[in-house]
Order: structure tokens, then C-alpha cells, then sequence
């Protein structure tokens, strides 16, 4: 077990160190370096002087080669020091304390709900194959896979402001925008965030309860299940206990394409419901071409998964012993 | 590709005389094996007919339009017109549309329509109309269907009078190719980066494990937006529909790489490599005779599945603006609309309209592959 963390660590700190070259790359992307925009961004109000320009260039090393800039950045980051960002005259480390923890309110809840949903789902499609519940099932998980979340994002928009007058968006309800804190208050964000949590959640809940089918039914019919049956277990006993520990760990095991999917479901969905996740605040830098704080958006939800990825296998070999080490 | 041909003799062997299929399908290449049981999954099947008239509807949009993509008329913000066959008086007819009587609503100054049953517009096939050009080329005026007098908006109009039906056949046209072409482009990626991954194997190996384990970490929205920001706002329509389908496809050759370098791994150690290696094959022909017709029907079932993920992302990038943007007409450019609160609410069917064309390709597509999958796994009924 040991060795094992230690080498999944160091693939880790691997995989991190890649993904910060990405971010870096997606700094470099937009023509012209950043003081460029930054010029443009202000010269609509006052005026900069070529000097300004040139103090700027040298504070952030724009004229040193490539890989030194990579290098000053990637220090300035793992000091917690993320850069400014131009738009909004801020620090992107700010900015992110800011609308982080939402991100992840929202984020972790909704995996949770997705495998709590889709293995019991799974489990009974499995066991009553072919039956009207599993057709339902698997119909339902079908379109759930076919509906991009921010779309079930607007129809839930549109049915609430057509038949229930209701207002949908926001972490609060209008009456509660600016109310001190009750329970009331919570119950509201509560109902608001549930609505988020399901909207994200469906397609991940849909892809996972057909993996959870298909790989119950591979075990279903393994001849061990047989011997159990004819020793006269009782049959729920005999699948909770043997099939379905089995089909489970390949099933948990996929939470590192689950995560950043959810990642992803809830920026785009925060867009649609107005949510003050890091997602709105993503899509304007990227609109206005504010790279420091879109790249390290991007490099902390990447960073978040690969960390949640690796809770998640550790714990998976902790309950699995057949995974090897 | 060539060779899943559906006039094959051997493929009636196989449904009506097993014995005889048996020896034929012990020469069948794994493809032909693929597509035979392909053909046993119905919905798969029917999903992929019904993909196939997509495309060829992409491919000759003008043709079932009734108008073009940017034809304004007067009726702003009209709903979808109902074709109906049973005239004001009960009387059967040939199929029509009534024409629209608009007033205002006086509170909120929109524009509310009536049906208005005194004109009627027979709907006529292949009615001389506005001209385009068929497949991009031969310069053509006659449409599906039409109305030559009043109007025909099956799928209601937008802000600027326009046909919304048109703008979705036209809108297919850059989402579908869209797919297609980015896919093409991330397998090609994928086939490259994953083969010579699982052929040389070594620190090779490692390292593109890990880019790929990096890139599959990265959530694919937020790293989207931040490729689409290096677009240029001023590039022509061209060069942005490129650009989008290169980021697009930046991403999404992962997963082919993933199946080709696992395959490839377990093949070259399989004894007609060898065989093919002592008799002095080079690298590069094992590559093309041996290895990749073996790993054909694996990246049929990835690329299929790979298809509605890029659609999706072309839509859900243009819906948020980083995208593809007017004047290029796609569904997702359609489905900017719904970001206006009053769009949602008040003019429902100018996102319906592209936000079932979405899923229901999309189902088509998870539908196809599906069976494909089932038909490419050797142990499966």
C-alpha cells in the first residue's frame, strides 16, 4: 500500500505539472501578450505611458524566452500568488476564494448524488432485466445522456416561469437576495442548489447507471452466482453480497471521467441558472481575454479533480483488495 | 470503410443458411463480422438510416429549406404554423397553412398572432423559390415544398422575420459537418499519438500516458473556453469554424489514442505480427495490413461515441458565446437566443426547435454506437 501511494503521488505531481503547462499554454494562446490586452482593456478610460508599458513587461519578464516566463509563473502560483486580473482590477487568488467554495458545494454533492442514484438504478435494471422498469430505465437514461445539462437548464427555466410563476436562478430567491441569514434563507439556497445538483447531475447519473447494468449482468450469470442460488441463499442476500461488490469497484472506479464532467456540467449550467460559481466568472475572462484568471481557473478545477481522483482510487483499493497494487 | 457493403452475398448465408455461413464467416474480415451483428440491433440499425438522411439533408440544405437562412419577412417573432388538412368549414383539403392576423400586446408591445382562417396557403411540392446552390455547386430554385403566395414558417420566425425551419436545415449543415470533420481530425490524432504509444512503448509510453491521463483530468468546458478565447473576434466565418473544430478536436483524440495504444499493445505480440516480421514485413506495413484493419471496428465504436460529445461541445460553446457566431448559422449560434430570459419564456420555439435537433441527434448517434459497441466485443450473443 505504501509504495503504491508513493508512486501514485509522483504520477500525480506528473500529471499536475502537465496540466500547468496547458494553463500556461492557454495564457500564450491569444496574440499578442497579455499587457497588450491590458493596454486595450484600459485605453478606453485613461491613458498609459510607453514607459508604464515597459515596467509592466519587465515586472512579469514578457521579454524573457519561454521557458523562463513558464518558470516565474509556475513559482508565483505555488507561492498562492495567481496573478491580477486586468478586467476586473483584482487578484485572481481573491477572485477565487470568492466563488471556489460553490463550485465545489455544488460539485461534490452532485457526484455523491450521481452514484447514489445510478447504482440502485443499475442494480434493479440488472436484476429484473428485460422488465418494464428496466425498458423505463433505460429509455429515461437515453435522453438523459442526450440532453446537454445547460439545455435541461432552460427548460427548467421555462416550465418554472410559464406554469409555476416561480423564479429559477440565482443562489436566492428574489425575497431572500439580501436577507439576513435564517433558516428560512437556507432552506431557499438548499432548494436552489438542489435544482442545480439535478440538472448536472442527470446525464453523469445516465452513463453510470448503464455501466452499473452491464457490468452487474456480466456477473449475473457467472456460475458462482448458480452455487450460491442452489445453496438456498435468500436472493437478495446472494446479489447485495457477491455480484454486486463485485460490479461495483469498476463501476466507482470511473470517477476520474466522472468528476471533471460534473466540473464541467457545473460551469456551464452556473451560466444558465446564474449561479456565482468560478463558471460565469471563467466565461467572461475568457470573453475578454483575461488570461490570467481563465487559465488559473482552469489549472485549480484540473488540479481539484486529479487531487478527488486520487482520494477516490485510494479509497477504492482500501475496499477492493483485488485491485493490485 | 469500403468494405461494409450491404450487396454482399455472404451476409443473406449468414441469416438463411448457418452451415454455409460458417465457413464464409471464417474468411470475413473483423469488419463484415461487425456489421452482420450490427445489423440484428433494430434501433441501432434504424439510427443509423436515420443518420444517414441527416447528413444527406446537410448536405443538400437548400433543397428542403423553403426559404434561406437570411431571408427577412414581416412577421417578427411568429409561432410554428400547423399544417392542417380539414379546412374553416370542416372540409378536407389539400395540406395548408392559415395565414397569421398580428396585433400587439398593448402592455408589453409584443407582437401577438392570430390564426387567421380567412387565407389559406396550400402547401405545394418542389415549388420554384429563392435560389442556392446544391451541394455548394450547381445553382438550383426548386424547393421541397413551399407556398407560392402568404408564407410557410413551420418552426415559427425569429427576431428578424426568419424562417426558423430554413435556419435549422441550414444550421445542421455546420453542426453535423462539424462533428464529422473534428472527429475525423481527433482520430487521426488519436490513431498516430495511441499507435506509436503502444508500439515503441519505453518512456514514449509513460509520457504520453501521462498527457493523456493530464488532458482527461482537465474538466472539457472550462479548458474549451479557454482554447476558444485564442480565437480572433475579427477572423472571417471560415477560419473560426476551423479554428473551433481544431479545439474541439484538441481534446477529444484522448480517447482514441487510449483504445489504439491498447491495442496495439496486445497485438504486437500476436503471432502474425511475428509471422509478418520474419518474413521481413517493415514497420510501417504491419502498421497498415496487420495492426490497424484489427483495430477498425474499436475505433467505429470510439468515434461514434465521440461524435454527439463534439456536437455537444460545438453547441454548448457557440450557446455561450465563445463559439461559432452569427452570421454562421449553427445550432448552437440558434441556441443563443436562450440566454435572453424573455426568449425562454415568450418565444419558446426558437430554442425548441434547435434544442431537440441537439438531442435528437445525439440519441441517434449514443444509439448507433451502442450497437456498434455490442458488435464489435467478439464475445458478445
Amino acid at each position: 500500500m505504501g509504495s503504491y501511494i508513493v508512486r501514485r503521488v509522483l504520477q500525480m505531481i506528473l500529471v499536475v505539472f502537465i496540466i500547468s503547462m496547458v494553463a500556461f499554454f492557454v495564457i500564450q494562446l491569444p496574440p499578442g501578450d497579455f499587457v497588450t490586452s491590458y493596454v486595450s482593456s484600459i485605453a478606453a478610460g485613461d491613458r498609459i505611458t510607453q514607459d508604464a508599458i515597459l515596467a509592466l513587461r519587465q515586472q512579469f519578464g514578457l521579454d524573457e524566452p519561454l521557458l523562463m516566463q513558464y518558470f516565474r509563473w509556475i513559482t508565483n502560483v505555488l507561492q498562492g500568488n495567481f496573478g491580477l486580473s486586468f478586467q476586473l482590477q483584482r487578484t485572481v487568488g481573491d477572485l477565487l476564494a470568492e466563488r471556489l467554495p460553490l463550485t465545489l458545494a455544488i460539485t461534490i454533492p452532485t457526484t455523491i448524488f450521481v452514484y447514489a442514484v445510478a447504482i440502485p438504478i443499475g442494480i434493479y435494471s440488472a436484476v429484473k432485466q428485460y422488465s418494464v422498469g428496466d425498458y423505463l430505465f433505460t429509455f429515461v437514461g437515453f435522453i438523459g445522456l442526450a440532453i446537454p445539462n445547460f439545455l435541461l437548464g432552460i427548460v427548467l427555466i421555462y416550465l418554472s416561469t410559464r406554469y409555476f410563476g416561480g423564479n429559477v436562478g440565482g443562489l436566492f430567491s428574489p425575497e431572500f437576495e439580501n436577507a439576513p441569514w435564517s433558516v428560512a434563507r437556507v432552506l431557499d439556497m438548499s432548494r436552489n442548489m438542489a435544482l442545480a445538483i439535478i440538472i448536472i447531475g442527470t446525464s453523469g447519473t445516465a452513463a453510470t447507471m448503464r455501466v452499473m447494468r452491464g457490468m452487474l449482468l456480466d456477473e449475473l450469470s457467472q456460475a458462482y452466482v448458480e452455487t450460491a442460488r442452489a445453496k438456498g441463499l435468500s436472493e437478495w442476500r446472494l446479489i447485495m453480497k457477491y455480484p454486486v461488490r463485485v460490479a461495483v469497484s469498476p463501476v466507482l472506479s470511473t470517477v476520474g471521467f466522472t468528476l471533471p464532467a460534473m466540473i464541467s456540467g457545473t460551469e456551464i449550467t452556473a451560466t444558465v441558472l446564474n449561479l456565482p460559481t468560478t463558471g460565469p466568472l471563467l466565461l467572461n475572462a475568457v470573453k475578454s481575454q483575461d488570461m490570467f484568471l481563465a487559465a488559473s481557473i482552469i489549472l485549480i478545477l484540473s488540479v481539484l479533480t486529479v487531487i478527488g481522483t486520487f482520494i477516490s482510487d485510494l479509497l477504492l483499493v482500501w475496499a477492493d483488495p483485488r485491485i493490485r497494487l | 470503410m469500403s468494405e461494409v457493403r450491404t450487396d454482399m452475398p455472404a451476409e443473406e448465408l449468414l441469416d438463411e443458411a448457418e452451415p454455409r455461413a460458417e465457413s464464409r464467416a471464417a474468411i470475413a474480415s473483423p469488419l463484415r463480422l461487425m456489421w452482420w451483428k450490427f445489423k440484428r440491433h433494430r434501433v441501432a440499425l434504424w439510427s443509423g438510416y436515420f443518420l444517414l438522411f441527416a447528413y444527406l439533408v446537410m448536405a443538400t440544405a437548400g433543397f428542403w429549406a423553403p426559404s434561406t437562412p437570411n431571408e427577412r419577412s414581416r412577421q417578427l417573432y411568429a409561432p410554428p404554423q400547423w399544417v392542417k388538412i380539414i379546412g374553416p368549414e370542416g372540409e378536407l383539403r389539400r395540406p395548408f397553412v392559415y395565414g397569421y392576423e398580428m396585433t400587439r400586446d398593448l402592455n408589453t408591445l409584443r407582437p401577438v398572432y392570430t390564426r387567421d382562417e380567412s387565407q389559406i396557403y396550400p402547401i405545394e411540392l418542389f415549388v420554384r423559390g429563392a435560389e442556392y446552390k446544391l451541394l455548394g455547386l450547381i445553382p438550383w430554385d426548386v424547393h421541397l415544398f413551399g407556398v407560392s403566395e402568404g408564407y410557410i414558417y413551420l418552426a415559427g420566425t425569429d427576431s428578424f422575420g426568419r424562417d426558423m425551419f430554413t435556419r435549422l436545415v441550414y444550421g445542421a449543415r455546420i453542426t453535423l459537418s462539424v462533428g464529422l470533420v473534428s472527429v475525423m481530425l481527433s482520430l487521426v490524432l488519436g490513431l498516430i499519438i495511441g499507435g506509436v504509444s503502444g508500439l515503441y512503448g519505453g518512456w514514449v509510453d509513460s509520457v504520453t500516458q501521462r498527457v493523456i491521463e493530464a488532458i482527461i483530468a482537465i474538466p472539457t468546458i472550462p479548458l474549451w473556453l479557454g482554447l476558444a478565447a485564442a480565437v480572433p473576434r475579427d477572423w472571417p466565418a471560415v477560419y473560426q469554424y476551423f479554428a473551433i473544430l481544431v479545439v474541439l478536436s484538441l481534446i477529444s483524440w484522448t480517447s482514441t489514442a487510449r483504445v489504439a495504444r491498447g491495442r496495439f499493445l496486445a497485438l504486437r505480440e500476436q503471432d502474425f505480427v511475428t509471422a509478418a516480421r520474419v518474413y521481413g514485413a517493415g514497420t510501417g506495413r504491419i502498421i497498415r495490413k496487420h495492426l490497424v484493419p484489427n483495430i477498425m471496428s474499436y475505433v467505429i465504436v470510439t468515434i461514434t461515441l465521440a461524435i454527439p460529445t463534439i456536437i455537444i461541445g460545438e453547441t454548448a460553446l457557440s450557446f455561450l458565446g465563445v463559439g461559432l457566431r452569427a452570421p454562421t448559422v449553427s445550432w448552437g449560434v440558434l441556441l443563443q437566443e436562450a440566454q435572453k430570459i424573455q426568449v425562454i419564456q415568450f418565444y419558446p420555439w426558437l430554442w425548441i426547435g434547435p434544442a431537440l435537433c441537439v438531442i435528437v441527434i445525439v440519441l441517434a448517434f449514443n444509439f448507433v454506437g451502442d450497437g456498434a459497441r455490442d458488435a464489435a466485443d467478439p464475445f458478445s450473443k
